[in-house]
């Protein structure tokens, strides 16, 4: 492993000495990094470079220039002592260039460090070559108490490698006729236990409801108490009996997830032999395999939910892991159709300019750079199809003002509690929830002030709609008012709930 | 049963002064208001019987409305809605879509299952009305309209 326990020198003129001789350069022993040609604060980033942006907390004593070449050195070509082999390569062309150290407003001992790499240093179409990069060894390099990747701008030369979204939100949308309202749906609840007769039952009711979708949760497989053949045969009853008494297409999210990628292919031929437009997949299987179902899918008319399970355990806190807008960056060149990206006003973490920058990044065909949305760089997107983001967890109907608002038409907003656990049904719970969704993208386009008069607005509808009264009176005083720990870092943070 | 395709469908029948007002928004956001009508309302029937071309030209919210009106006065025993097209880059699609007319009387759809091999069982969802001939579904002939 590379370690690196050298005092660091401040000092330019040494370092700019020893780049610039290739003998001081290449002798055997311990360079700094900046020595090493990882510091480059007149490089110019190319087009085609794929740049990014890592907040640094360097350990006491080293200097965030040295820090930021190290970074570079250890995310492309360095390893901690000299080699003389570099001499045969163009190593000059392949070595990662830090560029620029910003300090982090109003957060001492933090930088954000930009790094420029070639393009030629990683495999054309593969995240799992660009991740091991990035975010490889140089996450546990110890003169760093802390890293945390938090943009990437991938140059359209790069992007244009990969396919993308496997359906896209206008295929989607043309293929499901449903158009200029926000989608709904819910994860069946409990989450475990339920036989596959039961949870059919679930399914069916909801999508009945009101309801376009429903969802596996993210740990439903194949356990003891329901096999995933039960699972899709009896959710496959209920969406059919939802679409004939509806004449509205329907889908439930089959989830594929599996100990291996073979088990994945099975279980996704089978939901596509029974008809299910959507299937599902976890972000814990992999970089790899997330690109295998995403090309399955585009071969067979599938639209790939993906669920980001685990994504929390390293995105979440602000000095060390990967942000989340950069998952979903990958997750949209990996070529999943929906993306779980936040509420704002639910019960999982959710700054609201964060949930923007990356509401942004799954759905928008350029996004502009925005400091105060997280958003470091341009991203042109190259034509990649459109990525809807998915907001669930602790959302309610006497929300769908600011769900509206904040989130906009082009996403799917998951009521899972918010619908089965309705006082008057499951059926009731959909209803509720989907002439509150209606009610609001009426009033929106009729011009009212949704933020303002949004409560009103629910109300007036929960006088004729019974279902809808029930769940606001249910519901009304349940908020999830917490500070962010990811927030961004160039503005003040607004608080979310009302 | 209540056919609940397109966006509003679960909200008391739009009056003229409320569809106008979504025709206005469409109009707003630059997109082409569109009138379409069937007698077969099968969810995955992409194509209903256009009522002319989406009115690119049209910009006024009350012309969209006297066309709007000619087709339900015409079809008055079918199906409408009324969609929104929008031709900027990463869309190129339909927008709106929302019902303005139904027929009085909704038989809805049957659901026919084959059983196959293992538990397997294939669905094939069915209009009650379209049994009988195009133009002869939903309270009998398609009146011309005035």
């Amino acid at each position: 492993m590379n370690y690196v326990s050298t005092t660091l020198s401040t000092d330019q003129t040494a370092v700019d000495r020893v780049v610039g001789d290739p003998k001081a350069r290449y002798r055997s022993g311990v360079l700094k990094y900046r020595q090493m040609g990882y510091w480059e604060p007149d490089y110019e980033p190319k087009a085609t470079d794929v740049l990014a942006v890592f907040r640094i907390t360097p350990q006491d004593g080293v200097d965030p220039e040295e820090a930021a070449a190290a970074v570079a050195g250890e995310s492309s070509t360095a390893t901690w002592t000299v080699v003389w082999t570099d001499r045969l390569t163009d190593c000059e062309r392949y070595r990662a260039k830090a560029f620029r150290v910003d300090p982090v407003p109003g957060t001492p001992g933090q930088y954000f460090a930009y790094i420029a790499y070639e393009l030629d240093l990683f495999e054309e179409g593969s995240i799992a070559n660009l991740t091991a990069s990035i975010i490889g060894n140089v996450f546990g390099f110890k003169p760093l108490k802390g890293l945390r990747l938090e943009d990437m701008r991938i140059p359209i030369a790069y992007l244009k490698t990969f396919q993308g979204p496997a359906t896209g939100i206008v295929v989607e949308r043309e293929r499901l006729n449903n158009f200029g309202r926000p989608l709904l749906g819910a994860t069946m609840k409990p989450k475990l236990g339920l036989s596959g007769r039961n949870y059919g039952r679930v399914v069916y009711e909801a999508l009945k409801g009101g309801l376009d979708f429903t969802k596996d949760d993210e740990n439903i497989n194949s356990q003891p108490f329901m096999h995933w053949r039960d699972r899709f045969l009896y959710c496959m009853e209920g969406v059919n009996r939802a679409t004939a008494e509806t004449g509205e297409i329907k889908g439930t999210y089959l989830n594929v997830t599996a100990a291996t990628i073979e088990d994945m292919y099975e279980r996704a031929e089978f939901a596509k032999e029974l008809g299910s437009v959507i299937i599902m997949i976890d972000l814990v299987i992999g970089y790899t395999a997330i690109q295998s179902m995403a090309k399955w899918a585009r071969r067979n008319d599938m639209i790939l939910h993906l669920h980001r399970a685990g994504h929390s355990t390293y995105t979440r806190q602000k000095n060390h892991g990967v942000s989340f807008r950069v998952i979903a960056k990958w997750m949209r060149m990996a070529g999943v159709d929906h993306i779980h990206a936040g509420t704002v006003v639910g019960k999982l973490e959710g700054d609201p300019n964060v949930i923007r920058g990356i509401y942004d990044t799954c759905r928008e065909a350029h996004v502009p750079q925005n400091l105060q949305h997280g958003i470091f760089f341009d991203q042109p997107w190259a034509g990649l199809k459109r990525m809807m983001p998915v907001a669930s967890g602790g959302i309610h109907a006497g929300q769908m003002h600011q769900l509206l608002t904040y989130l906009g038409e082009d996403v799917i907003l998951q009521f899972g509690g918010g619908t089965i656990g309705h006082p008057d049904g499951i059926q009731a719970g959909a209803t509720a929830n989907r002439v509150a969704l209606e009610t609001m993208v009426k009033a929106r386009n009729e011009g009212r002030d949704l933020w303002n008069e949004g409560p009103g607005i629910l109300r007036e509808a929960a006088r004729w709609c019974a279902p809808l009264r029930a769940a606001l009176d249910t519901w009304k005083d349940v908020t999830f008012d917490y500070a962010s720990t990811d927030s961004v870092d160039y503005v003040p943070t607004p608080t979310a709930a009302m | 049963m209540r056919l609940t395709q397109g966006q509003f469908s679960f909200l008391p029948d739009l009056t003229d002064e409320e569809i106008t007002r979504q025709v206005q928004y469409a109009l707003d956001q630059g997109w082409a208001v569109a009138v379409e009508f069937t007698d077969d309302p099968h969810p995955r029937n992409s194509y209903w019987t256009m009522w002319g071309n989406p009115m690119f030209d049209l910009r006024d919210a009350k012309g969209v409305m006297m066309e709007i009106d000619a087709c339900r006065v015409a079809h008055p025993e079918q199906y409408v809605k009324v969609l929104a097209f929008d031709s900027s880059q990463g869309f190129e699609t339909v927008r709106m879509s929302f019902l303005i007319n139904r027929p009085a009387e909704e038989p809805g759809f049957e659901l026919l299952r084959s059983e196959g091999p293992g538990r397997r069982i294939g669905y094939t969802v069915r209009s009650y009305a379209t049994g009988r001939p195009a133009g002869q579904r939903y309270g009998g002939e398609t009146r011309h309209g005035p």
